[in-house]
C-alpha cells in the first residue's frame, strides 16, 4: 500500500495534521471551545472560497482568514475565551459570506458550476494531495505541535482557572490570543486533509476519549494525541482497502470508536476540567 | 427578476405577482417567526453549538434516505430527533461543559461524515449537496408552506406549555431543581423542539438558514433588553425584519439569499452591540442623567 505515492503523501500529511490536531483539541475540550473550532472551520470554507473567487491560491485565503477571525473573536469576548453567542453570531455570517462567494466563483467557472470545489473544501480530498504540497502541510503542523507543547504547562493552568493563573503572573489574555490563532491554523490545516465540515471530529473525539481514561491532564494530552495519530492510521488504510468508503469517513468513523468505547467505561473519578463548571 | 425602481409599493406588488415570491414570503414569515423563539430559548441556554449540530445532521439524514430510496423528510426526521437524543444522553446533573463540548463535537463531525459515505454509496449527488447545506427560499410549493406552518404551529404550542419552567431552568437550573422543576426532563424536551424545528426548516430552507435565525435575533434581543417578555417580543420582530428586508434585496441582486440573510441577520446583531455599548458610555460620562437611587 505505502509503494504507492499518492498513499506516501497522505499518510505523511495525515499524520502530521492528526498529531497538530490531537494536541490542539486537548486544550478546546478542556477549555469547552469546541464551538469556536467548529465556526473556525467554517471561516476555512469561506477563506479557501473568497481566494479561489479571487483567483489566488485557496490556501492563502484559508490561514489568512481563519487566523483573522479567531483574533477578532478573541477581541469580542473577555479573557480571549470567545463566547457562545459571539461565536454563534459571527459563524453564521460568516457562512454567509461563504455562500455568496461560492456563487461568485460558480458563474467565474460556469464549467464547474456544480458546486463541486465548494465540496472538496468541505469533505476535503487526502488521496489527491501532491508530494510538496504535503510537506508543507507536515511541516505547518510540526511547527503547531512544537508551540502548543511549548506553551502547554501556562494555558493549562490558565485554562483550569484562570484567576490564580493570572495572580501568578501567566499572561492569561495573551495566552488567550495565541491559543486562538494556533486552532485557527490547525483548521486551516486539517481542511486540507479531511475537510471543513470534518475537522471537528479530530479535535473533539480523541482528546474526549482521553479524558474518559485519566484524569491527568498531561498523561490525557499525551493520549489524545496518539488516538488522533492511530485513528488517522487506520482510517487511511481502512479506506485504502476498501474503496467504496471515502477517506474523511474512515478516519471520523475510526476516531469516534475510542470515544464511543470509552463512554461505557465511566468517568475517572472527577475530572480536572470540572472546576470550570 | 424585476427592475427595482423606488416606488415601494410598486416593486412589492410586482413581486408579490410571481407565486414562487409569495411562497417564499409566506415561508420566511414562519421561518421568521418560529425559529427566532426556539432559538430565545437556544442563545439563553448557550447551546448555539447544540443547534448547529441540529441543523447540520439532517444532511445525512437527508442522504441516507435518498440512498435507501426513502422520503427525504424521514431521513432528516429521524435523524435529527436521534441526534437530540444521543446529546442529551449525558450523566444527568452533570454540568461539566468540556465533557458536553467533546459529545457534540463529535456528534457532528461523524454525523457529516456518514453523509459523506451515504453521498458516495449512493453515486453522489453534488448539487444536492450545496442545496442540503445552503439552501434558499426560492423553489418552495404551496405544500411545503403549509408544512412549515403546521411546524410552527406545534413547536410554539409545545413551547407554551413548557416555557415558564424551561425559562426558569435555564437561568437557574439549581434553584429551578430545588424548586421541584424537572430540569433533566425539560433539556431533552427542549433539545427535542430545537431539534424538531432545524429539521423542518431545515430541509426546506437548507441548515444555514435555520441557523442565522435561530442564533442572530434572539442574540440581538437580549442584547437589548433584560426583561425576557420584552426580548422575545423583540427577537421576533427583528427576525421578520431580517427576513422580509433580505427577500426583497435578494429579489433584486444576483447573489444569494443566504448571504444577504445572514449579512442582515449579522449587521442588526452588530447595529444593536454598538448601540448598547456606546449608551453605556454616555451613561458613565454623564451620571447626571442617569436615575439617582433615593434612600
Amino acid at each position: 500500500m505505502l509503494m504507492h505515492p499518492f498513499m506516501q503523501h497522505a499518510y505523511l500529511a495525515g499524520t502530521a495534521v492528526a498529531l497538530a490536531a490531537g494536541l490542539v483539541g486537548y486544550f478546546l475540550v478542556l477549555r469547552a471551545q469546541v464551538f469556536t473550532a467548529d465556526a473556525l472551520s467554517h471561516v476555512a470554507f469561506t477563506g479557501a472560497l473568497a481566494a479561489l473567487a479571487a483567483g489566488v491560491d485557496a490556501r492563502v485565503g484559508l490561514f489568512g482568514l481563519t487566523v483573522l477571525v479567531a483574533v477578532a473573536m478573541g477581541f469580542l469576548s473577555p479573557r480571549a475565551r470567545p463566547d457562545d453567542v459571539v461565536v454563534g453570531g459571527l459563524f453564521a455570517w460568516i457562512l454567509g459570506v461563504g455562500v455568496f462567494f461560492l456563487s461568485v466563483f460558480t458563474a467565474i467557472r460556469s464549467g464547474n458550476g456544480n458546486g463541486a470545489a465548494g465540496v472538496n473544501v468541505l469533505f476535503g480530498s487526502i488521496f489527491g494531495i501532491s508530494g510538496r504540497r504535503a510537506l508543507a502541510t507536515a511541516l505547518i503542523a510540526l511547527i503547531v505541535c512544537g508551540l502548543i507543547v511549548l506553551v502547554s504547562r501556562p494555558l493549562l493552568f490558565a485554562s483550569l482557572d484562570s484567576d490564580v493563573a493570572r495572580a501568578h503572573g501567566v499572561p492569561v489574555r495573551l495566552l488567550g490570543f495565541a491559543f486562538l490563532a494556533l486552532v485557527g491554523v490547525t483548521a486551516a490545516e486539517a481542511s486540507q486533509v479531511v475537510g471543513a465540515l470534518l475537522i471537528l471530529g479530530l479535535l473533539a473525539a480523541p482528546p474526549g476519549a482521553a479524558m474518559r481514561l485519566t484524569s491527568r491532564p498531561l498523561v490525557a494530552f499525551g493520549l489524545s494525541a496518539l488516538i488522533a495519530v492511530v485513528s488517522m492510521w487506520v482510517g487511511l488504510w481502512v479506506s485504502y482497502a476498501v474503496p467504496v468508503v471515502p477517506p474523511s469517513f474512515s478516519i471520523l468513523a475510526a476516531a469516534s470508536l475510542p470515544y464511543l468505547l470509552t463512554g461505557f467505561l465511566g468517568r475517572p473519578r472527577e475530572t480536572l476540567s470540572g472546576q470550570r463548571a | 427578476m424585476g427592475s427595482f425602481s423606488w416606488n415601494l409599493v410598486l416593486d412589492i406588488q410586482e413581486m408579490w405577482s410571481l407565486p414562487f415570491m409569495l411562497n417564499a414570503f409566506r415561508a420566511g414569515t414562519a421561518v421568521a417567526i418560529v425559529a427566532p423563539i426556539v432559538g430565545w430559548f437556544m442563545v439563553l441556554r448557550r447551546q448555539s453549538f447544540a443547534g448547529h449540530t441540529l441543523a447540520m445532521v439532517g444532511f445525512p439524514g437527508a442522504a441516507a434516505a435518498a440512498w435507501l430510496g426513502l422520503g427525504l423528510g424521514a431521513g432528516y426526521f429521524a435523524f435529527s430527533i436521534a441526534a437530540a437524543f444521543v446529546m442529551a444522553g449525558r450523566p444527568a446533573g452533570s454540568t461539566v461543559h468540556s465533557e458536553e463540548s467533546a459529545l457534540v463535537g463529535t456528534v457532528q463531525a461523524f454525523a457529516l461524515a456518514a453523509g459523506m459515505l451515504f453521498v458516495s454509496l449512493s453515486g453522489g449527488f453534488l448539487n444536492e449537496t450545496t442545496a442540503l447545506l445552503f439552501g434558499s427560499f426560492l423553489g418552495i410549493t404551496a405544500g411545503q408552506v403549509m408544512a412549515l406552518v403546521i411546524v410552527a404551529v406545534v413547536v410554539l404550542v409545545v413551547l407554551a406549555f413548557i416555557g415558564r419552567p424551561l425559562l426558569f431552568a435555564s437561568v437557574d437550573a439549581d434553584v429551578a431543581r430545588a424548586h421541584g422543576a424537572p430540569t433533566g426532563a425539560l433539556a431533552v424536551g427542549f433539545l427535542l423542539v430545537l431539534a424538531a424545528t432545524a429539521a423542518e426548516v431545515g430541509q426546506i430552507t437548507g441548515a444555514l438558514l435555520v441557523f442565522a435565525l435561530l442564533v442572530l435575533p434572539p442574540a440581538t434581543a437580549q442584547a437589548l433588553s433584560p426583561r425576557p417578555a420584552v426580548s422575545l417580543a423583540l427577537s421576533v420582530v427583528i427576525g421578520l425584519l431580517t427576513v422580509w428586508v433580505s427577500l426583497f434585496v435578494a429579489y433584486y441582486s444576483l447573489y444569494p439569499v443566504g448571504f444577504w440573510l445572514t449579512t442582515v441577520g449579522f449587521g442588526i446583531y452588530v447595529a444593536a452591540r454598538s448601540g448598547v455599548a456606546v449608551a453605556a458610555r454616555v451613561r458613565d460620562l454623564h451620571p447626571a442623567t442617569a436615575p439617582v437611587p433615593t434612600c
